[in-house]
Formats: C-alpha cells, sequence, structure tokens
C-alpha cells in the first residue's frame, strides 16, 4: 500500500490505538495485581451519565466539558463505592456492581430523555467509540509528516492520547518504588513509610485519567480489555514486574496494530467489502494473545517458579 | 395511564411483558443471593456480556441457512451457548493460571463482548442485517415486542423461577456453609455449577428486557439491599426475591406507559432506589440507625464523665455534657449538682470502685472482662457479689483527727 493512502486513513487511527493500548496497559499491571482489575471496567460504564451531563450543560459535544464531565463521574463513582462497602459494610465487588450498574442507567435514561439526536452521541458510540473515523485529511503521503501546515490538521485526539500516554508513564516512573512495594507487601510498605491509602488512591485516579482520555477516541471496549488483557498475559511470561510492563506494553502495541490492520483489510482479503469495528478486533486479538499466553507462557501456573 | 400500567391494562403484550419482568426478576433476585452470598457477584458481568458473540453467530447461522435471522428462541440458544463458554474461560483462567478471578472475569468480558461487536459490525454488512435490530440487546428493548417473543419470555422466566424455588435448599447450604454441606454428602462443586447454570438462565432470559450490559445489576442489586434489612440467609433469599420482582414489575410498568422510558434502565434505577432507602432507613444495617446508636452511646459517655466528675467535685466546663446533666435534672445552670445528680453521682462513683475492686481480684475474672467503663455493675454482678466487693471495700470510715 503507498504512503498516500496509508498515512491519511490508516496511521493516525494506529497511532492513537498505540497510545491507547499503552496508556491502559502500564497502569493495568498494578490493577492487576492489586487484585483491582474490574476498576477499568466499573470506571468506562460510570462516565457516561457525566459525558452526558457535560453534554446537558453545554448543549454540544465538546471535548474539555466532556473530559470533565467523565472524570467527575468516576470520581463520584470512586467516592462512592467507597462509602458503600464502609457504610454498608458490603464487599468491594458487589458495591462495585451496585453503583457501576446504577449510573450507567442514569446515563441511558438521560441520553433517552434528552434530544441527542442531531448530534453525534449515542450509546453505542460510547461501547465501541469511533477509531477508524480519525482520518488525516491533510495528508497526501509520508511528507506530510514534515508539513507544518498538514500537521495542524491532525485529529486532536492523538496529541491528546499522547500527551496522556506521556503522563501515566511518568506517574509510573515516578512513583515506581513506593508503586512496586505497596502492590506486592502493604503491610511492608507501611512500615517503611509508604503512604499506601493516597497511593492506591492516586493509581485509581491515573488509570481513570487514561480511561476517560481513551474513552473520548475509542469507546470503553478498548479500555476495558487494555487494562486487563495485556498484563494478564505479560503476568504468565515474567515473575519481574519490570519484565513485565514490557511484556504487557509490547502485547499492547502487537494487539493495536494487528487489531485495526485485521479490521481494517482482514475483510477486504475474504472478499467481503466492508471493515468492521477496530474496537472489537483489538480487543479480540489481546484476548487471543492472553488465550496463547495462559496457555504457553512459561509461569502460567500459581507458585511454580 | 402509570397506574393502568401497574394494574396491567396497557394490553395484552405490555402485560405479558410486565408479568415476565417480575418473574424474572424474582429468579434474579434469589439467583443472585446465592451469588453474593459466595461473594462471585461479578461473575455474572462476565456471563452476560459473554451472550453478544453468540447472540452474533446464532444470527448469522439462521440468516445463511435462509431462516429469519431474528428467531429468539435460536438467538437465546445461541447467546447461552457463548455465556456457558465465557463461563468456563473464567473457571479456567482462575484456578489452572495464576490469574485471580476478577482479571480472569474483565478479560472475557471484554474479550468476548469485542468479538460481538466485530460480528455486530459484519452483520451490518449482511444484507439481512439492515433491519437485525440486536443492538436492542445491549440495553434491552421491549417496546414492539412480537406476541410470540413476548409468550417466549414470559414462559422462560416462570421456568427460571420454577428451576430457583426447586433447588433453594442445597444452593441456601453451600452458599452459607460449603464445608458443612461438603460434610453432610452435597456435592458443593456441583451445587456451584447448577447456581451458575441457574445465573445463565437469567441472563438469557433478561437479554431481551433489561439487555446485556445492565442485566448484572438485577442479580447484585436485590441481595445486596436485602441483606440491610436481615442477618438471616433464608429471609435475605426471600426479601431480596421479592425485592427483585417489585423493582422488575415496577420498572417494566413504568417504562410501558411513558415514552422514551427503556425498560432496562428503569428496572435498574427502581432497584437502585430500593437499595439507595435501604442504605439510609434500615434498622441496624442502615446509615440513619448507625447515626442513632452513635448519638445514644455519646450521650452515656458524657452523661458518665459528667456524673464521676460531679462526685469528685471537679467543675465541667464541656458543654454538651453540662447539656445532658441539666436535661437530666441532674445539676443546675452553673454546674452544680442537685440532690438527685448528687446521689447519682455517689452511686456512678461507688460503682467505679466497685469494678476497680473486682479487675484486681482473679476470683471476679470472667465478671471484670465485661468491664468497658460504661456497663452497670448490676449486669454483671448478683447483689450478693455486689455487697460481698462492698465488703472488700469497706464502709467510709469518719475521719481521724
Amino acid at each position: 500500500m503507498s504512503g498516500a493512502e496509508f498515512v491519511p486513513l490508516s496511521l493516525v487511527p494506529m497511532l492513537i490505538g498505540i497510545c491507547v493500548a499503552v496508556a491502559c496497559a502500564l497502569p493495568g499491571n498494578f490493577l492487576v495485581l492489586r487484585k483491582q482489575a474490574l476498576i477499568g471496567d466499573a470506571i468506562s460504564h460510570v462516565i457516561l451519565p457525566g459525558i452526558v451531563v457535560a453534554f446537558l450543560l453545554t448543549g454540544a459535544v465538546t471535548t474539555w466539558p466532556m473530559l470533565f464531565g467523565a472524570a467527575g463521574a468516576a470520581v463520584v463513582a470512586v467516592v462512592v463505592i467507597e462509602a458503600v462497602v464502609r457504610l454498608g459494610r458490603i464487599e468491594p465487588g458487589a458495591a462495585m456492581g451496585v453503583i457501576f450498574t446504577a449510573m450507567f442507567a442514569a446515563g441511558v435514561l438521560l441520553l433517552e430523555q434528552s434530544d441527542t439526536s442531531s448530534v453525534h452521541l449515542d450509546v453505542e458510540h460510547a461501547l465501541y467509540g469511533n477509531l477508524e473515523s480519525l482520518i488525516w485529511l491533510d495528508a497526501v503521503g509520508w511528507s506530510s509528516l514534515f508539513d507544518r501546515q498538514a500537521l495542524a490538521g491532525l485529529p486532536v485526539e492523538l496529541p491528546r492520547m499522547a500527551a496522556t500516554l506521556l503522563f501515566v508513564a511518568a506517574f509510573i516512573a515516578l512513583f515506581w518504588r513506593p508503586l512496586k512495594i505497596s502492590t506486592f507487601d502493604e503491610g511492608f510498605a507501611r512500615t517503611v513509610g509508604i503512604r499506601t491509602g493516597p497511593l492506591g488512591f492516586a493509581l485509581v485516579i491515573v488509570a481513570a485519567i487514561a480511561a476517560v482520555a481513551a474513552f473520548d477516541a475509542v469507546g470503553s471496549i478498548i479500555v476495558i480489555a487494555m487494562f486487563i488483557c495485556p498484563p494478564a498475559a505479560a503476568r504468565m511470561m515474567t515473575n519481574r514486574l519490570e519484565h513485565q510492563l514490557l511484556w504487557s506494553a509490547v502485547f499492547a502495541v502487537v494487539s493495536a496494530v494487528a487489531g485495526y490492520t485485521l479490521a481494517a483489510f482482514g475483510p477486504l482479503w475474504l472478499g467481503l467489502s466492508a471493515s468492521v469495528s477496530a474496537a472489537g478486533m483489538i480487543a479480540t486479538l489481546s484476548g487471543i494473545i492472553l488465550a496463547l499466553a495462559a496457555m504457553f507462557g512459561p509461569h502460567r501456573r500459581r507458585g511454580a517458579g | 395511564m402509570i397506574l393502568d400500567a401497574l394494574l396491567l391494562q396497557l394490553g395484552y403484550n405490555a402485560t405479558l411483558v410486565t408479568i415476565g419482568a417480575a418473574l424474572l426478576g424474582m429468579a434474579a433476585g434469589v439467583g443472585g443471593t446465592f451469588l453474593f452470598l459466595r461473594k462471585r457477584a461479578l461473575v455474572s458481568d462476565a456471563i452476560s456480556h459473554a451472550t453478544l458473540p453468540g447472540v452474533c453467530v446464532a444470527f448469522i447461522v439462521m440468516a445463511m441457512l435462509g431462516g429469519d435471522g431474528r428467531n429468539l428462541i435460536g438467538l437465546l440458544s445461541g447467546a447461552a451457548a457463548s455465556a456457558a463458554l465465557g463461563l468456563l474461560c473464567v473457571n479456567w483462567l482462575s484456578t489452572r493460571t495464576r490469574l485471580a478471578e476478577d482479571a480472569a472475569i474483565g478479560a472475557v468480558l471484554s474479550v468476548f463482548f469485542g468479538l460481538g461487536v466485530v460480528l455486530l459490525t459484519v452483520i451490518q454488512t449482511m444484507n439481512a442485517g439492515r433491519q437485525a435490530g440486536l443492538e436492542g440487546f445491549l440495553l434491552g428493548s421491549t417496546a414492539g415486542m412480537l406476541r410470540s417473543d413476548a409468550l417466549i419470555i414470559a414462559g422462560s422466566a416462570a421456568i427460571t423461577l420454577a428451576l430457583v424455588v426447586l433447588l433453594r435448599r442445597p444452593l441456601t447450604l453451600a452458599s452459607f456453609d460449603p464445608e458443612f454441606a461438603t460434610a453432610t454428602g452435597q456435592n458443593v462443586g456441583r451445587t456451584d455449577l447448577a447456581m451458575m447454570g441457574l445465573v445463565l438462565a437469567v441472563t438469557v432470559v433478561g437479554l431481551k428486557i433489561v439487555g446485556l450490559i445492565m442485566i448484572v445489576a438485577l442479580l447484585i442489586i436485590p441481595p445486596v439491599t436485602a441483606r440491610f434489612w436481615t442477618e438471616r440467609t433464608d429471609h435475605v433469599v426471600v426479601i431480596s426475591g421479592a425485592l427483585g420482582g417489585l423493582s422488575a414489575y415496577i420498572g417494566a410498568a413504568l417504562s410501558a406507559a411513558l415514552p422514551h422510558f427503556p425498560t432496562g434502565p428503569i428496572i435498574v434505577l427502581v432497584g437502585f432506589g430500593f437499595f439507595t432507602l435501604s442504605l439510609l432507613a434500615a434498622p441496624g444495617r442502615g446509615l440513619a440507625s448507625a447515626v442513632i446508636r452513635h448519638r445514644r452511646f455519646q450521650r452515656r459517655v458524657h452523661l458518665r464523665q459528667g456524673l464521676l466528675a460531679l462526685a469528685q467535685g471537679q467543675p465541667i466546663y464541656e458543654p454538651l455534657t453540662l447539656r445532658l446533666l441539666r436535661r437530666e435534672g441532674w445539676a443546675l445552670l452553673d454546674g452544680v449538682a442537685t440532690d438527685d445528680g448528687r446521689a447519682r453521682a455517689a452511686k456512678a462513683l461507688r460503682d467505679e470502685t466497685r469494678w476497680q475492686t473486682i479487675r484486681s481480684d482473679p476470683d471476679f475474672e470472667a465478671a471484670a472482662a465485661h468491664y468497658d467503663g460504661l456497663r452497670a455493675i448490676e449486669t454483671v454482678l448478683t447483689p450478693d457479689q455486689i455487697e460481698e466487693v462492698d465488703r472488700m471495700i469497706g464502709a467510709p470510715r469518719p475521719v481521724q483527727t
């Protein structure tokens, strides 16, 4: 395929897919090890009401209010879940189930009640996103990468996602030691003076930021899949956290690139005309990688070396 | 209009759907209780998301064979098959690999759902797929349902409920005390399988009414709500079933009566309303009663400290203590004890001395263990024992000059 076709149509979605996948997979490693894997699932459900409320308040589908609405909803959900666990003495899993389904239901109802038919805001979009539509119209080929005018027409999702990825990576690098210690041995972490409570909360917030930023571009399926599948597959490959993070990043990139390629061109190879959902395909591929790792990974069993 | 709907006056289809939803809600409430007690509530989330590829494959197969892709029985069979596969994957990942159950749940739900979305987009490109309406399975849609579909849903909801009632004894035993269940010769593994089968049935039947994203709420919210009202497993089961049935009934009726009220979200929100109410107002575990308990405790502590201060002639500066003492008529406005207050204070001080005595005497070890600074000594010692303690302390002596 020529650059003239690839750069405007496929390069940007692919890069966004990679950024999303890695930005979610990195904090996902800690969430999986801390048995908080379903937080990604919960967050991606609860941001729907936040986005709808932001839309109702501003009356338009604009980026910043929606991001704030989504982040606000995520924080509200985390606080409410914690409150229900403490006040009602309910186990965290069940409390999470109650709150995220209720908030999601509220979001769907608000969406149905308000007149959003004129704008592009619906539940399906929130679920699968629309990676394929993020094309770079101003590009004419590889040379556009050095063309300032063409670069100005780049979809805003790409720089935003790249910034999110940098932010997430910086957080993990900055708090590497405390994160690592508190993930494996919380009691020891407390004795050496690490404030595990705020640190755990910060980790959830960073995951929420990654989820909210990604959600806008690609929908919630990729977000949930990337929080869990690459880290889970990486866990089968190694016992060292440093290597696990690297493996998870590699798996995330492979899922994103191969998933996007298969979704965009796979049906053509089979002789069908249209492409299939890239978000769904990326999630599926990450699942296949996880299945392979679970069957053949060197460290797949509990306690075995 | 709403009243009509609640009284089942909105036509045959709406009535069938409402009754079906209520039966399903009951089955979900009861089945969900066992799931909740086994601490596996979120497994149902993986099961429900795993139905999507099955629905899509069933549609594609039926359409390719030249039949009507929208045949509900076919779609639901596909859903059940892929949900069972998803469940197997969760079990395999969480027992045979080092992954914890939550990671296994998350992996299965996202991957199966992703695959389902891919298949949905495939269906959209098929000629027969244009009006497939499979999106209705995501969020539930009962509007414009075929009569035959409504009959199928009401019927299968009734069967599911009957199954739950039939299996309630082994399920209760296994979820309340698995070790004891094993000791009595029950195969807990098989009971767990039956429980998961029930959850699967609820999920599949509920697909069309509540939708696969929110069906998990039907299984989780009622038992969590019921837990606020009782400490007994058998009561949780009954209350949860009733709550589930009631919220599904009210939700389905409201949705039939009002425009733009999709069934699934309404049912979930009605259930959440019950939950919020219980969290605030339930006796014992609710928020209000916790606050009342705390205030009562605070009052006892303040009164007791106030009395001890009066007895020892110390001035009281703390405003709450002063106010409480005044309200009991034990002290005047300036903190000086009344006659009644002096008597009470003397008694409080005497009791404290008695406590200190028995705490240093090994003979009273069992009684002394109850000491928490608030407990009345009469509740742990007999009058004879108190007399004995008083002899040990000795009567007030005249002052030596």
